[in-house]
């Protein structure tokens, strides 16, 4: 009985704010201007299938990129002493106190044509570099942006994995080799997937990074949303619609990657 | 077979490949050991932070030794044990097997297997791929495994778990898994790290019994690291007794409770009464104001030394048919007999008897000559004192206690 009155401020709270609104972009997807039922906004998501590939594309190297820089990251983190840990760690949350917008904005003036980077290349006699509004500066910025998110699920699974279970597969015979593919990797896929998702699923739907290093040419899902919401083609009805494929896209993918691991109870990662 | 008619659970040591059998002689549970030692740790010494934990440690093991390393939390006994399986790193000081140095061997490649405290299983892995582990490492067939896993499984009780999730086993089966998987490589040396000491009492008994068979049947060399006296005494063939990094003695069960080399030992091992005592001449010492007749002899005239005295040793009577009498402080009933705490002049004797003693009576205490165990004075010499308490821990407590309330009446 205590727990039910306990939880009414919650469920009200997830009414207001995640039921209602996912009921109104579905309603707002499926009429048009006026108010009717149609299914021309899902059917002119079409059209836009091109950006969706280029979302998806670069939302998953920006991914694959922050495992492959993360994993070790956060290994070598795990096995440092205590003190080393904690203040690596906070090393790696640091920028996230940072304004998101801030963060992307310096990297313009990074890669900017006459940018830092550029201005100490030219000073060192080579060839400028064309970085800038490129799909490559979009990924770097949402591996920027995003990689923390990767670091720390992967962490905590690795600080918490038994010591004793890494010997044991020493003793049985393993070099540094197997006991990392045997018992490392298989033991941290929770934090594997955790990462994967919390870091796929924001690069997805991004819109300010593309908006800002990618220029026009890499327009991305998030951009487009935008656009019909606040920019000139505004458009709500459209703009849920994709979000709504958006959506559905997502889920579709997380199905995917939770097919990777069995299902079976280990604990330790984050799963969303 | 040998295994018939010792009425052996485990009958399925032919179908273990690679196993040396072990004769067993008409006695039953004597085996045959090695001349030659398998580990050999010499002058080793460690520390961790700064903190001393082995000092110049010496320990030879024979093949197919039952040897355990007995001692309290933090004696080195653990840090003995990683030694061998190459997990810690002496400071300084040679590791030996077969005679060849291995310092530098990295754990996996040493022929030893270790049975972990909290048994280690691969949480991601069911118990036919965990004690599979070791046999796949060494690129063994998958006919091979199948056979080694099924039959190791067999000796463990373990039939038809193989597919079972380890996570979803008890304690004592996990523990089994445990021992097979170590089982799996043929080890010539097997390192058990405390492994019964988070089972409950009866299935440790029964673990105790499996182990030993085990042993028996492989030949295997078993260190085995425990603080449960009881465990050491009923398993080994020797009992390596430590304390504070140091070895204190080395010796079969009967040596180590019959023949305690100091007071640590007497009082660590079983129960002891250890007194301050004077060795007039050979056979003859005195203690608690009397003299006593004993079967130790060796000892200059008037040598101080300290008298052990197992409480299970002394016979009740009258008090005025002894030498010793005292008041009956306390009765215990403990199943077997009643353990009776005696003061006889200020010093609280205990005593095991099987016969019941009033509280608050006089009772009388005679020692035999060969019930009384004389043992050199060391640094140990005057730390375990009467039974007042049962460890230091409750003694210290107390003192500490009584001192602050001391102090405290001080101040008002």
């Amino acid at each position: 009985m205590k727990s039910k009155t306990a939880s009414v401020p919650y469920g009200i709270w997830v009414s207001i704010f995640i039921v209602v609104p996912m009921i109104l972009v579905v309603i707002f997807a499926f009429t048009d201007k006026s108010g009717n039922f149609t299914l021309s906004n899902i059917a002119a998501v079409g059209q836009y299938s091109n950006v969706f590939l280029r979302s998806i594309w670069l939302g998953a190297i920006a991914t694959a990129i922050s495992l492959l820089v993360g994993y070790p990251l956060a290994y070598i983190i795990s096995r440092s002493g205590m003190r080393a840990q904690s203040v690596l760690i906070m090393l790696v949350m640091l920028p996230m106190w940072m304004n998101f917008l801030l963060r992307t904005y310096a990297w313009m003036t990074l890669l900017e044509d006459n940018g830092i980077i550029n201005t100490v290349i030219a000073s060192l006699g080579f060839p400028k570099f064309h970085m800038i509004n490129t799909a490559g500066a979009v990924v770097l910025g949402m591996v920027y942006n995003y990689i923390p998110y990767m670091i720390l699920p992967l962490y905590s699974v690795l600080a918490k994995m038994d010591h004793s279970v890494i010997e044991a597969a020493q003793d049985l015979g393993a070099n540094q080799g197997r006991v990392f593919r045997k018992v490392i990797l298989p033991l941290s896929m929770p934090g594997v997937i955790s990462g994967i998702t919390m870091v796929f699923v924001p690069a997805v739907s991004t819109f300010i990074i593309s908006k800002m290093l990618g220029g026009g040419a890499n327009l991305l899902i998030g951009d487009l949303i935008d656009m019909q919401f606040l920019g000139s083609a505004y458009n709500p009805n459209l703009g849920s619609a994709i979000s709504l494929v958006l959506m559905v896209l997502i889920l579709i993918c997380m199905g995917i990657m939770n097919q990777f691991d069995d299902g079976e109870e280990r604990g330790g990662g984050l799963m969303i | 077979m040998a295994t018939a008619w010792l009425g052996l659970r485990f009958n399925h040591r032919q179908n273990l490949p690679g196993y040396n059998v072990t004769i067993l002689t008409a006695k039953g549970m004597h085996i045959k050991m090695g001349e030659k030692p398998i580990i050999e740790l010499k002058n080793i010494a460690v520390s961790f932070d700064g903190e001393s934990v082995l000092k110049d440690f010496n320990l030879s093991i024979r093949g197919g030794e039952f040897v355990t390393l007995l001692g309290p939390s933090g004696c080195g006994k653990t840090t003995t044990l990683r030694i061998v399986g190459g997990f810690v790193k002496p400071d300084s000081g040679d590791v030996f097997f077969n005679g060849k140095k291995i310092n530098d061997l990295p754990p996996h490649k040493r022929e030893v297997n270790t049975i972990f405290q909290k048994y280690a299983l691969f949480p991601h892995l069911n118990v036919y791929e965990n004690v599979a582990f070791g046999m796949r490492v060494h690129g063994k067939s998958e006919k091979e495994i199948k056979q080694t896993v099924h039959d190791l499984l067999n000796m463990v009780n373990l039939n038809g778990f193989a597919r079972r999730n380890v996570n979803l086993l008890s304690g004592g089966q996990q523990q089994r898994v445990a021992i097979a998987r170590a089982l799996a490589n043929h080890p010539k040396v097997l390192l058990l790290d405390e492994p019964l000491g988070a089972l409950d009492l009866k299935l440790r008994k029964d673990m105790q019994v499996e182990l030993k068979k085990i042993q028996q049947q492989t030949g295997i060399t078993f260190i085995f690291v425990t603080h449960d006296q009881e465990e050491a005494l009923s398993m080994s063939d020797t009992v390596v007794v430590m304390d504070k990094g140091e070895i204190q003695q080395i010796g079969t069960p009967q040596d180590i409770y019959n023949e305690p080399k100091n007071a640590f030992v007497a009082d660590f091992i079983g129960e002891s009464n250890i007194l301050d005592g004077v060795m007039h001449e050979d056979y003859l010492v005195e203690f608690a104001g009397q003299k006593f007749k004993c079967v130790d002899k060796g000892f200059s005239p008037k040598e101080p030394v300290d008298v052990v005295i197992r409480p299970e040793d002394i016979d009740v009577v009258e008090p005025e048919q002894s030498l010793l009498s005292g008041m009956v402080t306390s009765v215990t009933f403990k199943g077997v007999h009643y353990e009776i705490i005696v003061d006889v002049k200020g010093f609280k004797w205990m005593i095991q008897s099987t016969d019941y003693q009033e509280e608050g009576k006089k009772i009388g205490l005679v020692l035999q000559p060969d019930d009384i165990h004389i043992m050199k004075k060391s640094e140990y010499s005057g730390m375990f004192g009467d039974y007042s308490t049962f460890s230091d821990e409750m003694d210290e407590d107390i003192q500490a206690s009584e001192q602050r309330e001391a102090e405290e009446e001080d101040e008002v």
